[in-house]
């Protein structure tokens, strides 16, 4: 693994070398993409429709994100998103505690079927369900209807909701509840003054994955809002985008940045959590 | 504590309690409530939401069910004949093999080069090794969507630098190449898009077993004589197959979920090139109005996939049971 330290430097370097040029690559490989989306957003139309492509743009401008942001319905499509999106997690997170804290601390029948269930809830084929959801939201009359949306978010992401938040129960000692209702409190009491604060990153990192999820999801809102398109959500807006502002490419770039800005934001800010724990738990991004 | 009370017992009731190793165990059914009303509405949101809807899958791919029917609503049941009609026909078998193609390239492609990307990560040196991570989380981060439609824009004919890249290398026959217009090219860049937004979670899983690899192993084997293949076919691949054949079956899995990326680019298109299960359900039943077929093709798409996840499931309570 590491090189032993008697080798002389030069060597040592001239070793290394084609595993730092891999590793430079998968950077490259990694980034380019996502640079050239954010240099395309900033640079002028010459620049985009020039056949001598430039690494750098020649000029730094707004302009797209102008038009981008001024295109009909950004606003009510981005309060939509949010809309949907903050009150599904918010759903997720109180029925996954309650469910979470029955699995990590209380023994019951039933309780190995459930984490079961839990889990192939987690691998639903949501793909192979719009159909029948479409045909189920058409016959009582949900379709167009943001609600509808919420609901269904709030199945996708509640399924590790619940894993994520019982394996942190699980790991706050149950002997400080203990204490707690020795001294008095009430068993939800106990909870919610000594639990509850200990479990707040778990909460944050949670609700931040199901925010993620909930933002970047396009098939049931593409499917399930149909005529009403004022209850068009972001993803949706930014792949018809293209049909909306033609060849304006600039324009289509500068929407992706700021529909990825979030969720870049949020998983830089999570990188530790994203390395180490989350990880395992069967998390797509 | 893993004892649930009924409010009637006295509260010093706990004060009673034995110590926690035998509390574990202790107060086991009761014939309490709270934990059954704890998880009520979870229950409640997988019949309804979940269930429901699959069985509802169910029963459309054993009726007649068109527009007519999904406006009246009197669909009749015709048995099996939308799985014969399926089954019969030589254009859904040609979707079903290349949905298999899609997963097999993707698969082997994504989890080799991830196998690849985590153990360079592990050999690097501590920037460096930082620095690759966070590409890979910033990758794992962009979401579908964005990707989807940086893709377009990369492998743009006119203004695409894909194309300039190429044309400027001596490729002349790249100049103004409609990638989105051949079956195979198309098929190529979402192999490639996927790939792209797969690796870095296959990767850093990858990654985060191979460092639980203890470094005294892999000295004594090369102590042994072992030269690198060697190592990591008898110490390093044996210790980290179990996370690995997870992520072998979550990536089987979440090759369906490429439905965005496809139906985003090319519809299924251009002709059937990228035509995949998903994507072909989707297609017979929202298109063509045919809600029956379009939920037997669905179906069918389960049956494949429960397969896959019958393997996940042992792989995952087996690292489960690892765990108290």
């Amino acid at each position: 693994m590491s090189t032993p330290q008697s080798r002389p430097p030069v060597r040592r370097a001239l070793r290394r070398l084609p595993l730092n040029a891999a590793a430079a690559l998968t950077v490259v490989v990694c980034l380019f993409p996502v640079y050239w989306m954010v240099t395309t957003a900033f640079k002028p139309s010459t620049d985009i429709q020039s056949y001598d492509p430039r690494l750098v743009p020649s000029r730094w401008t707004f302009e797209h994100f102008r038009v981008a942001v001024g295109a009909d319905g950004f606003a009510l499509f981005w309060r939509n998103s949010l809309l949907v999106t903050l009150s599904a997690v918010l759903l997720a997170l109180l029925v996954a505690l309650g469910a979470a804290y029955a699995v990590a601390r209380m023994r019951w029948r039933g309780r190995r079927q459930f984490m079961l269930a839990v889990f192939i809830a987690q691998m639903a084929p949501w793909e192979s369900l719009i159909i029948p959801i479409y045909i189920i939201s058409r016959d009582t009359g949900m379709l167009d209807r943001l609600p509808t949306l919420t609901l269904i978010y709030f199945m996708i992401t509640l399924p590790f909701t619940v894993v994520v938040l019982r394996g942190f129960i699980a790991g706050i000692p149950p002997e400080l509840e203990e204490a707690a209702q020795v001294d008095g409190c009430t068993r939800a009491g106990a909870f919610r003054k000594v639990a509850f604060p200990l479990l707040a990153p778990g909460l944050m990192a949670t609700s931040l994955f199901g925010f993620i999820t909930a933002w970047n999801e396009f098939t049931y809102a593409n499917f399930l809002i149909i005529k009403q398109q004022d209850s068009r959500t972001l993803p949706v807006w930014l792949s018809s985008f293209q049909s909306t502002f033609g060849t304006d490419w600039g324009a289509t770039m500068a929407a992706s940045t700021l529909f990825a800005l979030p969720a870049l934001i949020i998983f830089l800010a999570l990188q530790r959590h994203v390395t180490a724990g989350l990880a395992s738990g069967g998390v797509k991004g | 504590m893993s004892t649930v009370r009924e409010r009637s017992v006295p509260r010093d009731a706990g004060r009673r309690r034995p110590p926690v190793t035998a509390g574990h165990s202790g107060g086991r059914g009761r014939g309490t409530l709270w934990p059954y009303l704890l998880v009520a509405p979870a229950v409640l949101g997988m019949l309804y939401l979940l269930l429901y809807p699959l069985a509802r899958a169910v029963l459309i791919s054993f009726q007649d069910f068109r527009l007519r029917q999904l406006i009246l609503g009197d669909a009749d049941f015709v048995g099996l004949r939308n799985y014969r009609t399926l089954l019969g026909d030589p254009e859904f078998w040609e979707v079903v093999r290349r949905t298999f193609v899609f997963m097999a390239v993707n698969v082997v492609a994504i989890m080799v080069l991830s196998t690849l990307v985590a153990l360079m990560t592990e050999r690097l040196g501590r920037v460096a090794r930082t620095v690759v991570l966070s590409s890979l989380v910033l990758v794992w981060a962009v979401p579908v969507v964005a990707a989807t439609t940086v893709f377009q824009w990369l492998f743009h004919s006119e203004f695409g630098i894909v194309n300039e890249t190429l044309t400027g290398l001596g490729f002349e026959s790249y100049e103004g190449y409609p990638w989105f217009a051949h079956g195979g090219a198309a098929f190529g860049i979402v192999v490639v898009l996927i790939v792209w937004q797969s690796v870095p979670f296959a990767a850093i899983t990858l990654y985060s077993a191979l460092v639980t690899v203890p470094a005294e192993l892999y000295e004594s084997a090369r102590m042994d004589g072992a030269g690198a293949a060697r190592v990591f076919r008898s110490v390093t691949f044996p210790l980290i197959r179990p996370i690995f054949m997870l992520v072998l079956s979550l990536e089987v899995i979440w090759t369906f979920k490429a439905f965005v990326q496809i139906w985003v680019m090319t519809r299924g298109g251009p002709g059937e090139a990228t035509t995949i299960l998903p994507v072909y359900a989707v297609q017979t039943a929202l298109a063509g109005q045919r809600y029956d077929l379009g939920s037997a093709a669905s179906m069918l798409t389960v049956l494949l996939m429960s397969g896959v996840l019958v393997l996940y499931f042992r792989q995952l309570f087996r690292q489960e049971g690892e765990q108290p």
